[in-house]
């Protein structure tokens, strides 16, 4: 059922084999690449891929939900997350 | 930030070209791309990870006017926020 992952150590293969950076420097212009992503994130950024997609840091406000175990009602804290919206370009290419 | 404020910033950082930098930033996306639309999914510790969920065909209905429509069977990509970029993100406040 478990179809392959791509990670971090293909990217850097990749950047190796294609590009002919060292297996080491490829290894860290991944991890780079990944940490200037998270830091601009970090900033509460957004980030456009043109052709890929974006990445959001959104706001979600409190709201009152409910244990759904228990039944009691909670407030939930404001809270903020990442989402990422496929660019229509991606989306066409996962459905051709 | 977009793609070349992201080529700028790696260039910056690792003292490369602006063309090394550009290319090492499109491998990584056309790799990603490549992978997600061969149905595969994508997991970055630290970052994240996308998935590919594939939906069946299903009756649906143009909410505008009310007709019933086929909804062909389609995969969309998700991106899952890793948990501790997930929990940093949410301690900024």
């Amino acid at each position: 059922m478990k179809r392959s992952n791509l990670t971090r150590k293909d990217l850097a293969r990749i950047i190796n084999e294609d590009l002919g950076f060292s297996q080491r420097s490829s290894s860290d212009l991944v991890d780079e690449v990944f940490s200037c992503l998270r830091d601009t994130l970090l900033e509460e950024e957004a980030i456009k891929l043109v052709q890929f997609g974006t990445f959001t840091v959104r706001q979600k406000l409190p709201r009152v939900g409910r244990n759904p175990r228990t039944g009691e009602t909670m407030e939930i804290a404001k809270r903020s997350m990442v989402t990422f919206k496929a660019s229509r370009k991606l989306r066409d290419k996962i459905n051709t | 930030m977009n793609k070349s404020e992201l080529i700028e910033a790696i260039a910056q950082e690792t003292n490369l070209s602006h063309k090394d930098a550009s290319s090492i930033v499109m491998t990584i996306l056309d790799t990603m791309t490549e992978t997600l639309a061969a149905g595969e999914n994508i997991e970055i510790r630290g970052f994240g990870s996308f998935v590919i969920k594939e939906y069946e065909s299903y009756q649906g209905r143009n909410p505008k006017t009310g007709e019933v429509i086929d909804v062909p069977p389609k995969r969309l990509p998700f991106f899952k926020v890793g948990k501790e970029l997930k929990e940093r993100v949410d301690s900024l406040k």
